[in-house]
């Protein structure tokens, strides 16, 4: 449906205009003071598919974004819609973000304040080009099914002003759905809105995709948003893709330290390769051994970082008998979370967290057995 | 409040009712919020009643004498009103394109040499309206004016240009009028979220489709309000006018009143007449652009975050706009300016040739320096500027301090008494306070005090400006923690506000000594000999005939408010908007 292929964008001391006709040298020193929003990106959407852009504030997924919309220019790559390009930085392509025919939600809702709630939907229908224009019965029907779907039709006559946040965000989507698009781009859609509003508006959201089948690119920095929602996320950092998966992938199968730290919590414990034999491979650390079924790729040797997520260590005041992914530690403090509560053991110089089941609470000072499953043990490269 | 009268007169039985009444209302917080109010109420209010009742009055009782000699047929009234509407909507239209032009290009391009336009916009401050207009007299001029001999004459065989016409008035003074349309317009911008736009282009809207349909109505209220003050402005001018109109005999309302009480006999009534129209022409003005931008408040649908704008790219258009951006700068800055200096230089004007160069000379600056009406008028200015400025920032601190502070009853009508000023065009003001102290039995008339006092007037709402910001910054609880330390009213006024507050209300005492530098429009009613200001002496300059000299002095004055404006900007003073309001 939406292919991208390495894309780029950079936002530097230089402009490509004036670049044009200088010499190649000083074109290469420039080129090391350019700053890449983008950094040659490529990835492709399915139909039907919901694509997060997940990543920090600044890691090039907003302008990702802008650049499918038209509302940027990249300096490279190629944006195809259906195998038709939007921009083509060889061929010179470079439709106008008003030809692209996208449906697009703003951050900030972009409700334009001086019209009614009706105007605001019926707005890109209104501006279509003569020949395509529906007549104005047409256009009202088209509207308010629309408003229907977002359960705005009762506030059609209101000034756009005078709606809450969360209807707000609802005619930003409906002014983007109306046309029917075959692509729709969310930036940030529920960053406006107050938290108990955004985890409602997050079902909503991925109801009305699921229902009406959009395919949609949608842009945001919270994680937990992404992993609910998405049918696959693109981790972005410092304008490239640090990695791309299906949620569960992204969350149990982390491929960089990046994507480990930004997605959930981590304890990292540096440590060597030395054995690897078929699905298993030993890891030395500095406290001891542990082995993992999940260091896909792992080649003996090499140096990497041990990810364990908090809520994959369990701890217990028995040992367990088995020596294979058992450290002893002792609790250092806890806290209590209600729904769980956090310890932290020290095992030598190391110090894990672990999320434990409510029931379980160690007094500071114990002497503790930590386990993980092997299946838990995640490997990313050491930085 | 009532917490700072702390010794109750209960704990002391059997005072007297009247020592207790006093002890409650002679605390020196009382005294000095009724001070403000007796003062600022003086300088706002007398001068206007005088002005209606002396306006109004015949010899029995109420009459319109005064206003059917101003409006008779042989006054040509009709046609002053018809150059004063079309200079004030000339100009404001005028500026108004050029301004908000400059403004899109400013905030929603990345268009180059930006920084030229931060230096345009200090020019309404730095150059004074009547040296702005000599500039462009040097300019313009059909006989000498170097656009004319150096440009039309060498193309098109003769001098199509002249300043001395009702376009000419529009010219110059949308001109020096367009940083303020500028810095208005910068505003609205920037307040303007972008994705409005990008969201209509993504619905499939055309570029034009776009402004017409969203930017324009979007920015409508910011357009109107900032003609509206424009207008008002233009139609308050004097220097441009006088300057340029009455040689040929096109007046308006300004230049007019100038001109009735420049005559024997000087007819009061009729400049009255003309005053109190202008001053309700003024007043509409003002009044509608403040309902308008308090409307415009809740034309915002933005919440939470705030965005980050994004220039548009102008691409191949760039280098033209580039170079638009530096022709603007050089006509409205660089030639102006340059002409001045240059014409500093020379014994008598002329276009620059080998001729010119040769005879080029500090003969004029010399001459300056040894006039000794310029001493005293430099003096003067000092003593006024100093003084205005002192006076009106010490009444606007307790005045904001009331209105922003304190639960006081009457502070509403202490804050629209203090911005009472801003609808009396400078001209009125001066016809009004020479109605006052020619009646009042006080040695004021003919004296600076007067000019002092039309200063205070005028620049109140300025201060009052600087003043309630910097107490509306300041959070109350350090207010109150002083009152739980133990601390009387006045020490916490003098130990905790003053210093907290001194930054904004130092800015404010600049921004005064600037303005207050450079008024003419007053003053040129009220001085008398012996009381020149800077600004007067330009004035007779110009009236002698002597541009040359005219130009020497116009150069140091701009060097000294170049010097003030620095030192402004080094307290932080937004003095660019500010000076929306002056001439």
């Amino acid at each position: 449906m939406l292919t991208i292929e390495s894309l780029s964008k950079s936002y530097g001391p230089v402009d490509s205009g004036k670049r044009r006709g200088r010499k190649r040298r000083r074109a290469a020193a420039d080129e090391q003071d350019r700053q890449f929003a983008v950094d040659n990106i490529s990835f492709d959407v399915q139909d039907g598919e919901l694509f997060t852009l997940l990543g920090p504030s600044g890691c090039g997924k907003t302008t990702t974004l802008r650049s499918v919309a038209g509302l940027e220019r990249p300096d490279n790559g190629v944006i195809a819609l259906n195998g038709k390009p939007m921009f083509d930085g060889e061929r010179r392509v470079n439709v106008p973000a008003n030809q692209r025919g996208l449906g697009m939600v703003f951050q900030s809702y972009a409700i334009w304040p001086h019209m009614t709630v009706f105007r605001n939907v019926s707005f890109p229908l209104d501006v279509a080009p003569r020949r395509r224009r529906l007549d104005g019965a047409h256009i009202k029907e088209q509207v308010m099914r629309v408003l229907e779907v977002t359960e705005l039709a009762p506030f059609a006559d209101r000034p756009a002003t005078k709606l809450s946040g969360g209807q707000q965000q609802r005619l930003a989507l409906a002014r983007a759905l109306v046309t029917r698009p075959e692509l729709m781009l969310l930036d940030e859609p529920l960053s406006n809105l107050d938290a108990k509003l955004r985890e409602t508006m997050r079902f909503e959201l991925k109801r009305l995709q699921r229902e009406l089948g959009l395919t949609t690119v949608y842009v945001t920095h919270d994680q937990s948003e992404a992993l609910a929602m998405s049918s696959r996320i693109a981790v972005m950092n410092a304008g490239k893709i640090e990695q791309v998966g299906k949620p569960r992938e992204i969350y149990t199968q982390p491929r960089t330290q990046f994507v480990a730290e930004f997605i959930g919590t981590s304890n990292f414990l540096p440590g060597k390769v030395t054995k690897v034999e078929g699905d298993e491979v030993r890891i030395d650390t500095a406290e001891g051994t542990l082995w993992s079924t999940s260091a896909v790729g792992a080649a003996a040797g090499a140096d990497v970082l041990v990810s364990l997520r908090p809520e994959n260590l369990s701890i217990s005041t028995q040992t367990t008998g088995t020596s294979r992914n058992e450290w002893r530690g002792s609790v250092l403090t806890r806290a209590f979370m209600g729904d769980s509560v956090d310890h932290v053991i020290g095992v030598g110089k190391f110090e894990l967290r672990v999320q434990c089941n409510p029931s379980v609470s160690i007094p500071q000072g114990n002497e503790v057995y930590l386990t993980v499953d092997p299946h838990n043990v995640t490997v990313v490269p050491s930085s | 409040m009532t917490t700072t009268t702390v010794p109750t007169s209960d704990v002391r039985e059997g005072t007297s009712l009247v020592r207790r009444v006093a002890d409650r209302w002679l605390t020196p917080r009382t005294l000095l919020v009724g001070g403000a109010v007796v003062v600022v109420g003086y300088l706002a209010l007398v001068p206007l009643v005088y002005l209606f009742r002396d306006t109004f009055t015949g010899s029995s009782g109420l009459s319109f004498a005064a206003f059917s000699r101003a409006y008779s047929a042989d006054q040509q009234a009709g046609s002053m009103l018809r150059n004063s509407l079309l200079f004030a909507v000339g100009s404001a239209t005028l500026a108004l394109v050029l301004g908000t032009t400059l403004a899109y290009v400013q905030v929603r391009t990345d268009a180059p040499f930006k920084g030229l336009f931060f230096a345009a916009s200090l020019v309404p401050l730095i150059v004074p309206g009547i040296l702005y207009t000599a500039s462009w007299i040097f300019l313009g001029d059909p006989g000498i004016g170097l656009v004319n001999t150096l440009f039309f004459e060498p193309l098109i065989g003769h001098s199509p240009i002249n300043v001395f016409s009702i376009w000419g008035m529009v010219w110059v003074q949308g001109l020096h009028l367009a940083p303020v349309a500028f810095l208005l317009m910068v505003a609205a911008f920037r307040a303007m979220d972008p994705s409005l736009e990008e969201s209509a282009l993504m619905s499939g809207a055309r570029k034009l489709t776009v402004l017409r349909r969203v930017t324009v109505p979007l920015l409508r209220p910011a357009i109107i309000s900032s003609v509206l003050l424009m207008f008002v402005q233009s139609l308050e001018s004097f220097e441009v006018p006088a300057l340029l109109g009455l040689q040929n005999g096109i007046y308006v309302f300004t230049s007019r009143i100038y001109f009735v009480l420049r005559q024997y006999p000087i007819d009061y009534g009729s400049a009255g007449a003309y005053a109190i129209t202008l001053l309700a022409i003024a007043a509409a003005g003002v009044f509608i652009g403040a309902r308008l931008s308090r409307n415009a408040k809740g034309f915002q649908t933005i919440t939470g975050k705030a965005f980050r704008p994004r220039p548009v790219e102008l691409g191949r258009a760039r280098p033209f706009v580039g170079a638009g951006v530096i022709v603007y700068f050089l006509i409205s800055v660089v030639m102006p300016v340059g002409v001045l200096v240059y014409a500093s230089l020379l014994k008598f004007y002329a276009a620059p040739s080998w001729q010119a160069i040769k005879t080029m000379t500090l003969d004029n600056y010399r001459q300056v320096i040894h006039m000794p009406l310029a001493a005293t008028a430099l003096k003067n200015s000092i003593i006024l500027g100093l003084g205005s400025a002192i006076v009106v920032m010490l009444i606007t601190s307790v005045v904001a301090w009331v209105v922003v502070r304190t639960n006081a009853p009457g502070r509403r009508l202490l804050d629209l008494l203090a911005f009472t000023p801003l609808i009396i065009p400078g001209l009125v003001l001066g016809v009004a306070l020479s109605f006052v102290y020619l009646r009042v039995p006080l040695p004021i008339y003919g004296t600076l005090l007067i000019l002092l006092i039309s200063y205070a007037t005028r620049y109140m709402p300025y201060g009052m400006r600087y003043a309630s910001a910097a107490m509306a910054q300041l959070s109350s609880e350090l207010e109150e923690s002083a009152m739980v330390s133990g601390a009387s009213w006045s020490q916490t006024f003098r130990r905790v506000l003053v210093p907290l507050a001194s930054s904004g209300i130092l800015a404010g005492f600049i921004y005064i000594l600037i303005v207050s530098f450079r008024e003419l429009s007053s003053t040129i009613l009220l001085y008398s000999p012996g009381k020149e200001v800077l600004s007067v002496l330009l004035w007779e300059q110009f009236e002698n005939g002597q541009l040359t000299t005219l130009a020497a002095i116009g150069v140091g004055m701009v060097l000294i408010l170049v010097t003030l404006v620095l030192v402004a900007y080094r307290f932080g003073a937004r003095v660019g908007l500010e000076a929306s309001n002056n001439t």
